[in-house]
């Protein structure tokens, strides 16, 4: 199990990896590599050219902006596990970290390595949907920016034009209490799901529901945000039957995954357990922090 | 290519092609032999080796990559010829390992645990140890010998001994 | 010997072989690195079943590094077959496929290249022309009438069908007034070390000799390897020193070794093959039993069993080396724990298009233990009685030991009862059933699994005899030499390698026992099989039983002679002459004694103070023969398998998820028998992997195929090993009934964990679902598979409603 040859780059910053990826079709960026090296390791990728951007120090932050967070594409996923910007002001991606991989493959791995990877069973972009993340890249000496609902376009296939290098990634920071809720069934607790839920939350003062994102993830080949659920749910309070018929309501028209792991009916019905779940758990978390308050 | 890595303390400067991988690159170009190859594809752990202090997967990373990382490897955290580290020798006590194929990467997980985190819990060493498999023990003699090393390493600077 | 007279056999001393494994510097075969080896890939075949209608090695044989690309019609031509068990001439087994391609991912082609990566390389730029053929998948339709053939030549897809009949079935089920029936499928998994397979092999043409570094775990290796290669046994030098990373059964890379020896003697270089994981999953043939079983028992009102027929039905893949022969060594405790008087056992074993399977923990009596136990389970809910108590109804007492059951094998010692009372004395049953109601009422799925479960041990081999008419062995041996040098120290040598059972800590723990010299002072080697004594190897869960028995025989041989030199030389008669710690003294008058250093300057040195005609020096070795073993099987098939038989006792609380189907084992008692433990540590150790091995073949592990024949469990993604996380914390309870056969009163310990944990918790979560109305009984036990269950049941229930 050994890699096809490929030719090694470490560019000094981004423009340097946008010109090496312009200048041979079969190159790819490789950041953390958790994803890419077994694909590579079995032969299911073989670049002729690797650029590796995990050095290039201005791609790897987490940066407080006022009504968001900026995360570097190169920040490793075991640096915003601990980062304490982000307990604070993304709860729900705080939240969800643990379970993503193990311990030695988020040493290694990056979040921009992850979105881009876009494998349907990855916590990383559901939360990037569900919380209507904004995916910015390089390309041509140019910044440009996708919102993350647009960037996912089927089983580990992107937005991303050709030759671009993925920057960085902004969530939207939701101002107040918020509470957060994130479920995954699989078959080990560190495998990839089958089924992921993520939900945030923010009541108001009489204990209804004032905003709620809920995105499933792994169910479909792209994460989906469940719109009809987080409508019917806006201005209520959360109770367990209500959330319960909004989610599954809302995923009554989804075209599960079917394969060796889960059926299409399994993940349909895992996913409206799931999302119950994590919105239950995201009402509590939003009336703890409350009370905190 | 030549890549310049440091590994256990000392600099090697190696020619080797770039899809080398830093296990392949440690046991067959430094002669390095306790990280093994169990699946190569990232999953069981066996490879586990220290990089910058954190236990990675030296099947996932090219040896390219590793270029300005300090790598440990078990031939690393042995004090000397015969001796060994407290966790080495609580694996021993334990008998935390069967065919022991799987040992030096269970190791060294265990030293980045204890490293960061001096009194785990029974449930964080076993989430600390989860992603490096083990056929032959069920994982009880393991958790136990990582126990055992944090609970002596504690009572290393302690006046009178391990803590009550 | 009682336990309490034992100085070093049953303390909690540390495992010797620990040390270098802690330091990195286990002697792998990955480590073993020669000059200018070569090292091989392989093209393996993409489709269930093909003819091969060419291969051209053109672009790989000029491509970097490339030495030689060989093919099965070249690899054919130049070596023997390999060996089967069963009598199936027309079922010939080949390291490369020839002519005909059997399975996805046999190997139709092997290249040898200067580096792995080069190999793999020129591996894909092998082009081979394939036709494909029509496949057969499932173990009863390879029986059907117009099934695809896997073997033309053999003209049926069937290698084996035996019935056996052993006492008075028809009758006992005439006169039962209760039956039932179930089918039992256990799926096709394996123990999947983390080491792959690997063999380094170097061919010496000066001196004729092959030289084999392996990861090997197997009876007759380097026979088979001189016989397929046309050379002689003494040819082949197996080195077993290798230390082994798990094998449990399934390290028998004779196809590799086969492949690997010819090309070093073709090449005139050294040649490797390590597997990487997608050649060990696919193409390692080293999958385990995939066997449906149809049980049928026959009991009484209050749950005594009066007998039972079994029929097992064993989805071999496509070839056969001695898998078949895992239908044979349950024969010998067919019954469990129970005293069931009559069976009827059929067992049928069918070629498919499928991996081929080797030998693994238990040799097939894991399958059988789900079986049994789950119809134990089912008689209890068709009675309306507790599990726990159906099984005390029928035990086999302590009193009734030794006791012979249907097939012919007797049992050598137990108290099953006694275990079991250990375990409820820990862990209060009542309290137990309590939580779990508990949890069903709060609207969780809740079940209690229970599982007794017998360990056959002392690796007899008697099942080819049964299986096999042509094979008449009887013999199965194991042995130890040890010698004391002029200095006085002393080493002893096991003829076999190790693959964690920790051999030389047993050998050193066993010898000094019976010396009187601390173990740790004893060196033991494992030398080539050139400079070796027989071994049946560590199959069978024999080694405590087999080598510890040579170990023993071996020092006991040694110190009499160290006695009868001492008694010679103090001028007094052998019978009055004590050998105590290495010193001998005279009964009469202690203070007259030689010490160790003085016996041993006499027998280097002092062939004048010796008894006449006694060797110099102190060397003995023993080869120790199977007990009880030395019959052949009747002609009904009766016949004594193995010597000794362990017990274990599961008791497990496991909770179901009901909307995701996920299972959680929240409590696991095990209460384990198995004799006195000559290592505590060791014992544990097994009982405790094997354990987490069983909990992955219920829940989690599968070779799953499509319905294209593709293996789609290939990698480490698919197939699931038990982390950290899935193994819950188990809590042992030991209990010790010496067996009368053994030198210590040891019986095995390595299989028992995993004999018992996959009907435990099959049986838990039937328990879990009873409520539901539902039943399953087929391995894995999926949480998605579960899930999908539940719904079903659920969504029925609210129609009925």
């Amino acid at each position: 199990m050994k890699s096809a040859p490929f030719a090694y780059s470490r560019p000094a910053d981004v423009d340097e990896a946008c010109a090496l990826l312009a200048a041979d079709d079969g190159a790819r960026v490789i950041a953390g590599g958790q994803s890419l090296v077994p694909m590579m390791a079995m032969r299911l990728a073989w670049p002729t050219r690797l650029v590796d951007i995990a050095r290039i120090a201005s791609l790897s932050y987490v940066r407080d902006e006022k009504d968001a967070v900026a995360i570097g594409a190169c920040t490793r996923q075991c640096a915003i596990e601990r980062d304490q910007v982000v307990a604070r002001r993304l709860p729900l991606l705080a939240r969800t970290m643990p379970f993503i991989g193990h311990g030695a493959t988020r040493a290694r791995g990056t979040i921009g390595g992850s979105l881009a990877h876009a494998d349907p069973a990855a916590e990383l972009p559901l939360i990037a949907v569900t919380l209507d993340a904004t995916l910015s890249y390089r390309l041509n000496g140019n910044t440009g920016d996708i919102a993350a609902r647009d960037f996912f376009q089927g089983l580990m296939m992107t937005a991303l034009p050709a030759g671009a290098c993925l920057a960085s990634v902004r969530f939207p920071v939701w101002p107040g209490k918020v509470g957060s809720g994130f479920h995954e069934v699989n078959a080990r607790r560190s495998d990839f799901a089958f089924v992921a839920a993520a939900a945030q939350v923010q009541l108001d003062e009489d204990g209804k529901c004032r905003r709620i994102a809920i995105g499933v993830g792994a169910a479909t080949a792209t994460p989906i945000r469940l719109g009809a659920a987080e409508k019917a749910l806006t201005g209520i309070v959360l109770g367990g039957k209500q959330v319960a018929d909004a989610v599954r309501d809302a995923l009554s028209d989804i075209e599960p995954l079917d394969d060796l792991h889960a059926s299409a009916a399994y993940r349909r019905r895992a996913a409206a357990a799931l999302a119950a779940r994590a919105v239950a758990d995201a009402k509590t978390d939003a009336e703890r922090a409350r009370h905190a308050h | 290519m030549r890549i310049e890595l440091t590994v256990n303390g000392a600099k090697h400067v190696l020619d080797i092609e770039a899809r080398t991988t830093l296990l392949d690159c440690l046991r067959d170009h430094l002669g390095l032999k306790g990280a093994h190859a169990g699946c190569e594809h990232g999953v069981c752990g066996a490879c586990t080796v220290l990089c910058d202090g954190a236990a990675v997967r030296s099947c996932l990373m090219f040896a390219p990559q590793a270029e300005g990382s300090t790598i440990t490897t078990i031939e690393g955290v042995t004090p000397a010829p015969g001796e060994l580290s407290p966790v080495q020798d609580a694996f021993c006590e334990t008998h935390g390992m069967q065919c022991g194929y799987c040992t030096p990467a269970m190791i060294l997980t265990a030293h980045a645990l204890l490293a960061g985190n001096p009194d785990p819990t029974r449930d964080e060493i076993v989430e600390a140890i989860s992603g490096n498999i083990c056929r032959c023990t069920g994982y009880a003699q393991i958790v136990e010998a990582i126990s055992l090393a944090a609970e002596r390493m504690r009572g290393t600077n302690t006046p009178g001994g391990p803590r009550p | 010997m009682s336990a309490q007279h034992f100085r070093f056999v049953a303390s909690d001393r540390r495992v010797r072989e620990d040390r270098r494994f802690v330091a990195g510097k286990g002697n792998f075969v990955a480590d073993v690195v020669l000059p200018g080896t070569l090292h091989v890939a392989l093209v393996t075949c993409p489709h269930a079943a093909a003819r091969i209608k060419s291969i051209d090695k053109r672009a790989a044989l000029k491509m970097p590094g490339v030495r030689y690309v060989i093919d099965g019609a070249e690899l054919a031509a130049g070596t023997d077959v390999l060996m089967a068990g069963l009598d199936t001439p027309n079922v010939p087994r080949r390291p490369l496929a020839f002519e005909v391609a059997r399975y996805s991912g046999e190997w139709v082609a092997a290249v040898a290249a200067e580096t792995r990566a080069q190999a793999e390389d020129a591996a894909e730029a092998v082009e081979v022309g394939y036709e494909p053929l029509p496949f057969v998948l499932d173990a009863e339709k390879a029986m059907e009438k117009n099934a695809p053939l896997v073997h033309e030549k053999h003209g049926s897809n069937v290698l084996l069908d035996r019935a056996f009949v052993w006492g008075t079935v028809e009758e006992d089920f005439a006169a039962s007034p209760r039956k039932l029936s179930l089918r039992v499928k256990w799926a096709r998994s394996s123990t999947v070390p983390i080491e792959t397979f690997g063999v380094v092999a170097r061919w010496d043409p000066g001196g004729d000799i092959l030289d084999v570094w392996a990861s090997i775990q197997m009876p007759r290796y380097a026979e088979q390897i001189a016989s397929a290669l046309k050379i002689p046994s003494s040819s082949v030098r197996v080195h077993y020193d290798v230390d082994v990373g798990g094998s449990y059964g399934v390290k028998r890379g004779i196809k590799h070794s086969v492949l690997v020896g010819y090309l070093a003697r073709r090449l005139g270089a050294p040649v490797r093959l390590i597997e990487d994981r997608l050649e060990n999953m696919r193409g390692g043939d080293a999958h385990g039993p995939e066997r449906l079983f149809d049980v049928e028992v026959a009991f009484d009102n209050d749950g005594t069993v009066r007998s039972m027929k079994m029929q097992a039905l064993e989805n071999l893949g496509a070839y056969a080396g001695r898998s078949p022969f895992q239908l044979g060594k349950p024969v010998g405790s067919i019954v469990g724990p129970y005293k069931i008087k009559s069976v009827q056992y059929r067992a049928i074993a069918v070629v498919t298009n499928k991996t081929t399977q080797d030998a693994v923990r238990g040799f097939g009596q894991g399958p059988t233990n789900l079986a049994l136990e789950r119809a134990m389970d089912e008689i209890a809910n068709t009675l309306g009685l507790d599990p726990l108590e159906v099984r005390r109804r029928n035990l086999i007492r302590a009193h009734e030991f030794p006791y012979l059951i249907p097939s012919g094998t007797t049992y050598d010692s137990g108290d099953y009862e006694t275990v079991i009372g250990k375990v409820l004395a820990d862990t209060d049953y009542n309290a137990l059933i309590k939580e779990r109601d508990r949890l069903r009422a709060e609207g969780k799925l809740a079940g209690i699994g229970i599982a007794a479960c017998l360990e056959p041990s002392g690796g007899n081999a008697t099942f080819e005899a049964l299986l096999n008419p042509k094979i008449t062995t009887s013999t199965f041996m194991d042995s130890c030499r040890i010698n004391v040098d002029g200095n006085g120290t002393v080493t002893a040598t096991m003829h076999t390698t190790s693959s964690g059972q920790g051999h030389e800590t047993l050998v050193g723990t066993v010898i000094g026992e019976v010396l009187g010299i601390h173990p740790d002072a004893i060196r033991v080697t494992r030398p080539d099989s050139l400079n070796s004594l027989p071994s049946g190897t560590p199959v069978g869960s024999r080694m405590a039983i087999m080598l510890g028995g040579a170990a023993f025989h071996a020092a006991q041989k040694l110190m009499d002679k160290l006695t009868a030199i001492g008694a010679h030389d103090l001028g007094i008669p052998r019978e009055r002459a004590v050998y105590e710690k290495g010193d001998v003294y005279d009964r009469h008058k202690p203070a007259d004694r030689r010490s160790w250093a003085e016996l041993v300057g006499i027998a280097h040195r002092n062939i004048h103070r010796m008894p006449a005609s006694m060797e110099p020096g102190l060397a003995t070795s023993h080869i120790y023969s199977v007990p009880t073993g030395g019959a052949l099987p009747a002609a009904d098939g009766r016949v004594q398998m193995y010597p000794c038989f362990s017990f274990e006792f599961h008791l497990l609380l496991l909770t179901i998820d009901p909307d995701l189907g996920t299972p959680r084992i929240l409590r696991y008692r095990v209460g384990h028998d198995c004799g006195t433990q000559i290592n505590p540590k060791i014992v544990r150790g097994m009982t405790m992997g094997g354990i987490a091995h069983g909990i992955g073949a219920a829940l989690y592990e599968e070779f799953a195929y499509n319905d294209e024949g593709q293996l789609i469990a290939q990698s480490f993604m698919d197939y699931l090993l038990p982390s950290s996380h899935e193994v819950p914390a188990i809590k042992l309870i030991e209990h010790e009934t010496p067996s009368p056969h053994t030198v210590f009163g040891q019986k095995g310990s390595g299989e028992s964990g995993y004999l018992g944990a996959p009907a435990a918790v099959a049986n838990a979560v039937n328990d879990a679902l009873r409520p539901l109305g539902i039943s399953i009984n087929t391995l894995p036990l999926k949480a998605t598979k579960l899930g999908d269950l539940i719904a079903a049941a659920r969504a029925k229930s609210a129609t009925t409603a």
